[in-house]
This record gives structure tokens, C-alpha cells and sequence, in this order.
């Protein structure tokens, strides 16, 4: 029976109360959504903006979270989408796989990594989750339920991949998993002074298996885009000191911290936030040093609830993307915007990507990538708008998952495979089942 | 001691699912008990903890515990009933058949088979049954009674069968987990102190298990305030909307 109830996405903006069915198996989803006008899946709530929320239908999915088949010799895992990317690490670490591609936080589920064709820290070499997936079984809503892959339903494929969960329910995916030999990760950081040098080391660490930058966002002057970067392997059996190689692969668990109030919003001061980015800037203690898993892949994780740091009224992530070309004279723009307005995030992210995907809405693109978080107030909603303006300007665009407010046209601007997303929509007759708070306000 | 196998029946709700993990995890060999076919939610477990997972098709209320207990194959160390049914008051009130189905569920099925599990489980070394009763049994409330009432009679049936085997070494568990956040509860504004999650009242068990408590309440604070509203005079009570 469905029931209502008040969601959000991880920004804990906007708000809407929406009638939320949870079906417990794949029959019991089809069976629910033959009758329902429009309908949107929703993972673990984890996509920061609208994206998982359908004020008549929400779909939670984290009841269809069983594992299928595991091949051991292959890697190759059958799961239902639901199952949460935290209960693989649990399960599957200790026997020496690790997910392919993985996000900043393991709370989400299979089906989300999907329906936002997730990036992470090896996007430059090993592109996005999609590019690991098999096929997967795509539920119409109308009695139809497609296998879908790169020879199957092609078009269905690469219009799901990244489609926002506009093209049907995904119930059960297919994907390798990527053997590791321990649970730890050799790690370089290396602090560089200023954008130029951030880029100029990004392009020389293309052999890294995984990079990534923390980025000063309130830094300015000749300042500007100092960073941490962090580079990263898969340690082998042979990297580690004779303690650890005792259990290769255990993690070792801490328990997480949480947050137990909503911050008040002084808290967020500047002052506060450029103490807290000069203060992490310091701590990354250049060198190498061997690692856990847990803290070098998801670092929030292990705090939990830390969405509640930017007080009641909920916060706004910002990611874009600006094609390698333009991505020096945008960043520089983008970052100069940011400081300048002087709110900037905790903690900002540079990564540089490797050529985008084959989803037709995926985000990815050859460039840098930017990602940061603001309070939901009017002084930042109409900094992202200058934000958008200089992303459209470079020929970059915006990240579906992490948005709450872009407009349709700085939207469209981004994705030129936009009207072919429409049309097989349509000819499928998807366009009016399947829509989310994200698609009405981007008339997808 | 956590004595294997564990049988769970009510393995499709969001306790039953919780404690199975906990259990596997534990390395307990595990079957799943659930009306249908849960062959899935077994394969799923045997995959995510390489424990030996089993499942069977059950229904506590067909009056065949002792056939199903038979078709076993092995006397189970410990078993947990986790079957039940919420139902709504109102049209339990007003249906004697629903009614009927919330008396079943809570207690005439829940305790014949725990009956005849003790029967056979008295000898088993460690052997621990365990019933997942309800605050809701403390003390009738309009808005619960009869859902509460049924839980009342389980949670003396639990009380009764423990004081019965106390010299025999089975041991016998009475559990109250206040909210949970459920299927049960989806939907329902529920207080987060007094809401625990199913994988806290999994741990719970497993803990008191080992310790061989006899009646838990998963979240301690949950005691206070069923000792208070036990201890309100019942002229006042009747009075009160709670």
C-alpha cells in the first residue's frame, strides 16, 4: 500500500510530500505500475536536487536489493536495482572485488548509479559505471519489460544510461566488478600552489588509476585554485607492512560520526568557511601513504547525515563539466565568481575526465569537472545562475544529479543529444509515465 | 551461544530480514520461513555473507506446526517469530473475519508453533526461542486494542513457556520493540527517539541472545514509558486518547 510522506534529495532542497509506494519484488513493482499515470523511481534519496521525487508516484526501490549470481572466476555480479553499492563493498571487499566506478558516497543504489551514470575518481581512464555494465532489465509500466545492453534495445540503453530514470524502471542489472588484492589504496597527495599547476599535474597523471583535487574555493589572487591533489592505485599484496598483510582485505570498521543538529546558519559564515578551507589545505600532508578503502573512496561517509551542515533550509550543489579546451579560462572564471561572491563550500572538487559516454544525457565530457556546495539562499541561487552563464559561455554543462534550479535553457544548452532523448521517449510512449519534479521543471 | 540453525519465520518483513543477516553474519546457518516462496531473499543472503541459507514456505496460521516442523529435516537451535499482522483497529472493530486474522497472526499461530517447536528443541544444547511481542500488549489503548491484546496474550505465552522450561535449558525470549521503521509503520509520524531501525533491533537480539535476557526492549527508554502508562490509574486512563 503506498503511503505519503515529505521527500527530499540529499540537498534537503526542495521539499514536496509525494505518495511513495515500496514494492518487495519485481512482480510486485510491475504490478504496481501498470495502473499509475506517472511514476519515478527513487534509489536511496541520494541525487542532491528533484530528481528521485514524483509528487503522485515515487517508486522506492531499496526493497528490490537482492544479489542474483556472483561469478567468482569473472567478477561478473546479476542484481536487483535496488541493492545499495555500501552492501557490495560489505560483502564482496573481503573476497578481493571492488565496484568498477564508484561516486563520493557508497549510499546509493545500483539502479541510481545507472540513471545518473555515476563518475568517480578513475573517470579519466576508466570511464563511467555504464561503460561496466552488461545489461539490464528496463520495466515500461505498461506490461513491456526490456532487456536492455549495447546489442539489445540499443537505443533504450544509451537513453537510460544516465536518463534520469525517464525511460522506465531498471529492476535487475548486470556488471563487472573489478578484482582487487587488498582493501588499501597507495596514495599520493601533492599540494600545488595555483590553477595552473592543478591542470598542468592533472595532465601529467593520466597513469594514475584514480585523481582527484580538493580545490580551495575561497583562495583568491595569485592563489587561486590551490589545491590537494590526490592520486591513488589499488594497493597490491606486496605494498603492504607485514601487519596488514596479516588480513589484506579486511576494512577495518570505525564508526561513523554524525551530525545530530541542523547547523545554524552562522556556522557558515565566511569566516568560518575560508578558516575551514585554509585549514584543510594545511592538513593534506604531501607524500605517500598507504590507505584504507573506506576513508580515500567515500570521506563523507563517515559522517553521517553530514547534508545537515548546511542548516534547515537545505544546500545546492553545483557540478558542471567545461570541455578540455575551454577548461583553464573557464575554471579560472568560475572560480573567480566563487570567491568573489564569497561563499564559497567546505569542500570543493576538481577532476579532470576522460571522453564522455554513450548515454544520451550522460554528463561526462572530455574536460574538468567543478563540484560544490551552497546553502539554499537567494544570494547563492543567483550566484549559480552566474555560474551557468559561464559554464553556457565555455561550452560546458550541468549535472543533472546534483541539480535543483537550473533552467530548461541552460539545461538544453549542455546536451545536444537532448531531442533524440525526446523523441525515443515519445516513441516508446515513456514521455508522459515516467517524469520527476526534475523533468516537469526541465521539460524533458 | 548462538545455536544453529536459525530458524526465522516471518522472514519477508523488515525484522525477519534484518535478524537473517545478523544472523548469517554471525556465521549461523539460517532458514528463511515465509508464506510464498522467498527462495530469492535466500539466494541473496547465501551470496552477500557465504553463510548456508536455506527458505521454506510457512503459514503460521494453518494450524500444521507439527507438520511443518517434521518436514524440516533437523531440529532448528534457535527459532524467532517474527510473524505478525498490524492490521487496522477500525476495521477490526467493525469485521469479525479481519479481527479474527489479527488474533490468528499475533497469537494462535505465533504460539502453536513456538509449541511445537519446544517440543522438540527442549534437549537441544543453547536451544532459544524467541518472540518479537509489542509494547502495544503492555496495556490496551482504543486506537490498538486488539492487535495490542493479541500481543498481551503472545507476550504471557512467552512468559508462561520460559517459567515451564526454565530447568530444561531452552530458553525462552520476550522481545518489544516499540516503533520500527517498517513497512508496518511506512508513512505513520513516528517520534525518531522512540523509532529504532530494523538492523538496531536485529543487533539487540543477538546480543540479549547471548546473554540469555528474558524480556528486551530493543530501545531501553521504550521500559520508562510502558511503566508509566502501566501505572496510570485505569479511571484516568479510559479518559485519555493515547
Amino acid at each position: 500500500m503506498p503511503y505519503r510522506a515529505p521527500l527530499a534529495g540529499w540537498g534537503r532542497y526542495p521539499v514536496r510530500e509525494c505518495t511513495v509506494w515500496q514494492p518487495i519484488t519485481t512482480q510486485a513493482l510491475h504490478e504496481t505500475l501498470m495502473p499509475l499515470p506517472s511514476v519515478i523511481a527513487r534509489g536511496n534519496g541520494r541525487s542532491y536536487g528533484d530528481a528521485s521525487m514524483n509528487v503522485d508516484a515515487t517508486i522506492d526501490m531499496r526493497r528490490l536489493d537482492r544479489l542474483i549470481t556472483f561469478d567468482e572466476a569473472t567478477g561478473v555480479l546479476v542484481c536487483e536495482a535496488g541493492v545499495l553499492l555500501s552492501d557490495l563493498v560489505a560483502s564482496l571487499v573481503p573476497r578481493g572485488w571492488f565496484p568498477p566506478v564508484t561516486p563520493g558516497t557508497r549510499m546509493v543504489t545500483i539502479g541510481g548509479m545507472i540513471a545518473s551514470d555515476v563518475h568517480g575518481k578513475n573517470h579519466h581512464a576508466a570511464g563511467s559505471f555504464c561503460d561496466h555494465v552488461d545489461w539490464f532489465d528496463l520495466d515500461l509500466g505498461d506490461g513491456r519489460v526490456m532487456r536492455c545492453s549495447p546489442s539489445e534495445n540499443a537505443d533504450l540503453f544509451a537513453a537510460t544510461c544516465g536518463g534520469m530514470g525517464l525511460t522506465g524502471i531498471i529492476v535487475r542489472v548486470s556488471f563487472r566488478m573489478l578484482k582487487i588484492e587488498t582493501a588499501f589504496v597507495r596514495q599520493r597527495t601533492i599540494r600545488v600552489p595555483d590553477l595552473d599547476e592543478a591542470l598542468a599535474l592533472f595532465e601529467q597523471s593520466h597513469g594514475s588509476t584514480y585523481s582527484v583535487a580538493w580545490i580551495d574555493c575561497m583562495a583568491t589572487g595569485k592563489s587561486l585554485g590551490r589545491s590537494a591533489i590526490l592520486l591513488g592505485e589499488h594497493a597490491k599484496l606486496t605494498d603492504l607492512d607485514p601487519a596488514r598483510l596479516a588480513a589484506p582485505l579486511v576494512r577495518r570498521s570505525r564508526k561513523p560520526k554524525t551530525i545530530p543538529i541542523d547547523f545554524p546558519n552562522f556556522a557558515l559564515s565566511g569566516f568560518n568557511v575560508r578558516m575551514f578551507n585554509h585549514l584543510y589545505y594545511a592538513m593534506q600532508r604531501p607524500g605517500d601513504a598507504v590507505v584504507d578503502v573506506d576513508p580515500y573512496f567515500y570521506p563523507l561517509d563517515a559522517i553521517f547525515e553530514w547534508n545537515r551542515i548546511y542548516g534547515r533550509q537545505g544546500f545546492l550543489q553545483y557540478q558542471s563539466v567545461l570541455p578540455l579546451a575551454e577548461s583553464a579560462k573557464g575554471m579560472r572564471r568560475l572560480l573567480e565568481a566563487i570567491s568573489a561572491a564569497g561563499a564559497g563550500s567546505f569542500l570543493a572538487v576538481l577532476k579532470r575526465m576522460g571522453p564522455g559516454s554513450f548515454g544520451m544525457l550522460s554528463f561526462p565530457m572530455e574536460g574538468y569537472t567543478l563540484a560544490l556546495d551552497f546553502p539554499a539562499t537567494s544570494d547563492n541561487f543567483a550566484l549559480l545562475e552566474r555560474l551557468d552563464a559561464i559554464t553556457a559561455d565555455h561550452g560546458g554543462r550541468v549535472y543533472l544529479t546534483k541539480d535543483a534550479r537550473v533552467s530548461p535553457e541552460r539545461f538544453a544548452a549542455g546536451y545536444p543529444r537532448l531531442d533524440e532523448f525526446r523523441n525515443l521517449r515519445a516513441q516508446y510512449g515513456l514521455d508522459r509515465r515516467f517524469s520527476s519534479l526534475l523533468s516537469q521543471r526541465l521539460g524533458l | 551461544m548462538l545455536a544453529s540453525p536459525v530458524l526465522i519465520l516471518g522472514a519477508r518483513s523488515d525484522i525477519g530480514r534484518a535478524l537473517a543477516k545478523a544472523y548469517a553474519a554471525k556465521g549461523c546457518e539460517v532458514i528463511l520461513a515465509a508464506r510464498g516462496d522467498i527462495s530469492a531473499d535466500a539466494t541473496d543472503l547465501a551470496l552477500r555473507t557465504e553463510a548456508k541459507v536455506r527458505s521454506v514456505s510457512v503459514d503460521i496460521t494453518d494450524g500444521a506446526a507439527d507438520a511443518f516442523f517434521d518436514s524440516l529435516g533437523v531440529v532448528p537451535g534457535t527459532v524467532v517469530m517474527v510473524a505478525g499482522l498490524l492490521g487496522d483497529q477500525a476495521e477490526s472493530a467493525a469485521n469479525d473475519e479481519t479481527a479474527a486474522r489479527v488474533m490468528d497472526s499475533n497469537y494462535n499461530g505465533p504460539a502453536r508453533y513456538l509449541l511445537a517447536a519446544a517440543r522438540r528443541m527442549a534437549n537441544v544444547p543453547d536451544a532459544c526461542i524467541i518472540g518479537i511481542s509489542s509494547v502495544a500488549g503492555d496495556r490496551g489503548r482504543a486506537s490498538n486494542f486488539i492487535y495490542g491484546s493479541a500481543k498481551a496474550g503472545f507476550t504471557a505465552f512467552l512468559s508462561g513457556l520460559r517459567n515451564a522450561h526454565a530447568k530444561t535449558g531452552l530458553h525462552v525470549m520476550t522481545v518489544k520493540p516499540g516503533f520500527v521503521r517498517t513497512q508496518m509503520t511506512a508513512g505513520m509520524k513516528l517520534s525518531p527517539v522512540m523509532t529504532a531501525e530494523p538492523e538496531q533491533v536485529a543487533d539487540a537480539i543477538i546480543k540479549a541472545q547471548d546473554k540469555k535476557s528474558d524480556v528486551i526492549y530493543t530501545l531501553g527508554r521504550w521500559r520508562l514509558v510502558m511503566t508509566i502508562i502501566r501505572a496510570i490509574p485505569e479511571p484516568i486512563f479510559k479518559k485519555l486518547s493515547l
